[in-house]
């Protein structure tokens, strides 16, 4: 049933080597090609257009929902996808898209994400993006993500787009009720002719709720990245930014972090950087026996991990 | 034995090109260990990285055991044996102390790692998954840099003022790292230092300033006469009256 090029895609977006344990929907070429669901997990095809609904009953621990898309054909395909996610549950939810093309036109996958995160709920969130092939036609994924974060709930966001992807237009906005938690994670690798553009919308409404950025990337070649990080403090709250971008060859990167307060026990911090690698690091690594070459793929490496 | 050859070195600031190090002959042998002292600005560092490849000097010549390697690349040299803990060792976003450790040795043995850590008064379990960033001290910074060049089996060691921002306790243990590796390799150890406890380790103690050899002594005579170096400005007074101006006073 899957292909030896669906299963790599699979393993690249989803650490899947084989069909995952637990709920699972892999959505391929714009449409259902299996799905699993549980006794705690269900997941609903949506009636009025296309997506689905991921239901996970509160109190929910150590569960995992894999959703991952893939496209080996040159196609557009856009979902609709709506998490709700119980009362005090603890689970993981790895999407992620892979696209493979070898046609000379575009393969284009864009998703809405909407996550329901309930009161002490607690969720980490993956989505791995990853485009390969040898086709003139351009991979292009923008993923939008809404999230909920109800009373004490906690949500972790790892977001992961190395090389592959022409074009992206990654759209994320949280809103944080009271000690609600977010920590998001980025990493980022462009390089030919790729763009990226990534704005994250954070707005902390309720009482001591707190946020962390924190974004890295590295820009190769002609590539160019956008950043729009922006934390909105409504209320006694903390939130950091920390954006962090290695330029090299002809690249080029805009970091525009925003940091607004409309309380005055809003803490909120912004740290931007870009720059390219320093070379007392590189010269380090080759007193260490390394080649210039192995001594940046390691610096990266380490930067992007 | 590693040999420099009327080695000369120019470098470009801003404004201008300054000759750091003229022509300096230098003879290291294997199983011996050199002090290298004076005052700051010297060109002991430069030296050292001129030994190592990051510097290419203007003029002469540096031989490894008879083989020219002044055109050798900085790891070309690291690959034939030269190593060189840097003065200010850079930090890294992401590089963990583990993974720096591993490419210094070539291998990930955590046995060998562990003593190493050890050697330089840090305890493994605290800072093998570390990361070398920000956090890191000064002092912390040091120690792993000078671990890095104990994993490597070496033919010349170059330490770059390994004692700054070490504290007292640890020193001691430095010092005995110091005499093991002198006693059971064949390494050329090169210490760049002006701790008395380092220089006494010295076969030879070598003097470095105003980019020349100084003097090469021995460590009894060098802290005999040290008392009576004047190293103070030679144009003090001038400075002071405003007849010259700064750029000429030294
Ligand atoms: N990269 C450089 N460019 C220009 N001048 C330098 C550079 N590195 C060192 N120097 C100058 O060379 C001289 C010797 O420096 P250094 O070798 O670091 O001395 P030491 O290690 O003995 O204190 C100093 O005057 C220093 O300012
Ligand atoms: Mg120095």
């Amino acid at each position: 049933m899957l292909s030896a090029i669906d299963k790599r895609l699979l393993q690249e977006v989803a650490d899947l080597h084989t069909i995952p344990q637990g709920a699972y929907n892999i959505r391929k070429n714009g449409q259902g090609l299996s799905r699993q669901t549980t006794a705690n997990i269900d997941i609903v095809t949506k009636i009025d257009k296309p997506g689905i609904d991921v239901i996970v009953k509160p109190g929910t621990k150590g569960e995992s929902v894999h959703i991952p898309v893939i496209l080996s054909d040159s196609i557009s395909d856009l979902v609709y996808n709506t998490f709700e996610i119980g009362a005090e549950a603890d689970v993981l939810v790895v999407a992620g898209c892979g696209i493979h093309n070898t046609g000379s036109s575009k393969a284009q996958h864009d998703g809405v994400h909407e996550f329901f995160v309930r009161k002490n709920a607690k969720m980490k969130y993956v989505e791995k993006h990853y485009g390969e092939g040898d086709g003139s036609g351009a991979r292009v994924l923008n993923p939008k993500t809404v999230i909920e974060v109800e009373e004490g709930a906690t949500v972790e966001l790892e977001m992961v787009q190395i090389r592959g992807v022409d074009q992206t237009v990654r759209d994320t906005e949280v809103r944080l009720h009271k000690n609600a938690r977010l920590i998001v994670t980025e990493r980022l690798l462009t390089n030919l002719d790729q763009r990226a553009e990534s704005n994250i919308t954070v707005e902390l409404v309720g009482e001591d709720a707190t946020a962390q950025i924190i974004s890295r990337s590295v820009a190769q070649d002609n590539s160019k990245q956008i950043f729009h990080l922006n934390l909105r403090g409504y209320a006694k709250c903390r939130g950091h930014i920390q954006c962090d971008s290695i330029i090299m060859q002809n690249a080029q990167v805009s970091a525009i972090p925003e940091i607004a307060a409309f309380h005055s026990d809003a803490e909120l911090v912004h740290e931007a950087a870009i720059g390219k690698i320093a070379s007392e690091q590189l010269m380090k690594l080759m007193t260490l026996g390394l080649t210039e070459k192995e001594a940046e793929e390691t610096i990266l490496q380490g930067f992007l991990k | 034995m590693l040999e420099l050859k009327s080695i000369s070195l120019t470098l470009a600031d801003e404004k201008n090109e300054v000759q750091i190090l003229k022509d300096i002959d230098l003879k290291l042998e294997a199983k011996k260990t050199y002090v290298m002292t004076g005052p700051n600005g010297g060109g002991k560092s430069s030296i050292a990285k001129t030994i190592m490849g990051i510097y290419q000097p203007t003029a002469g010549q540096i031989l490894l055991n008879g083989e020219d390697i002044t055109s050798k690349s900085i790891s070309e040299r690291a690959r034939l044996g030269i190593g060189y803990a840097f003065q200010q060792p850079p930090r890294y976003k992401g590089l963990t102390v583990t993974e720096l450790l591993s490419i210094a040795a070539g291998a990930n043995d955590l046995k060998q790692q562990c003593d190493i850590l050890f050697d330089v008064g840090l305890c493994a379990q605290d800072y093998l998954e570390r990361e070398i960033n920000a956090s890191f001290s000064g002092g912390e910074l040091k120690r792993i840099e000078i671990a890095s060049l104990l994993a490597r089996n070496l033919k010349v060691a170059v330490f770059d003022e390994p004692e700054a921002g070490i504290d007292l306790w640890s020193f001691q243990k430095l010092t005995e790292t110091f005499e093991r590796v002198h006693e059971k390799h064949d390494t050329t150890l090169v210490i760049i230092s002006h701790q008395e406890r380092i220089l006494r380790l010295a076969d030879q103690v070598i003097v470095v300033s105003d980019g020349q050899i100084s003097e090469l002594t021995t460590a009894e005579e060098f802290l005999s006469e040290i008392e009576r170096i004047d190293l103070n400005c030679r144009c003090r007074d001038d400075c002071i009256k405003g007849e010259m101006a700064n750029a000429e006073c030294n």
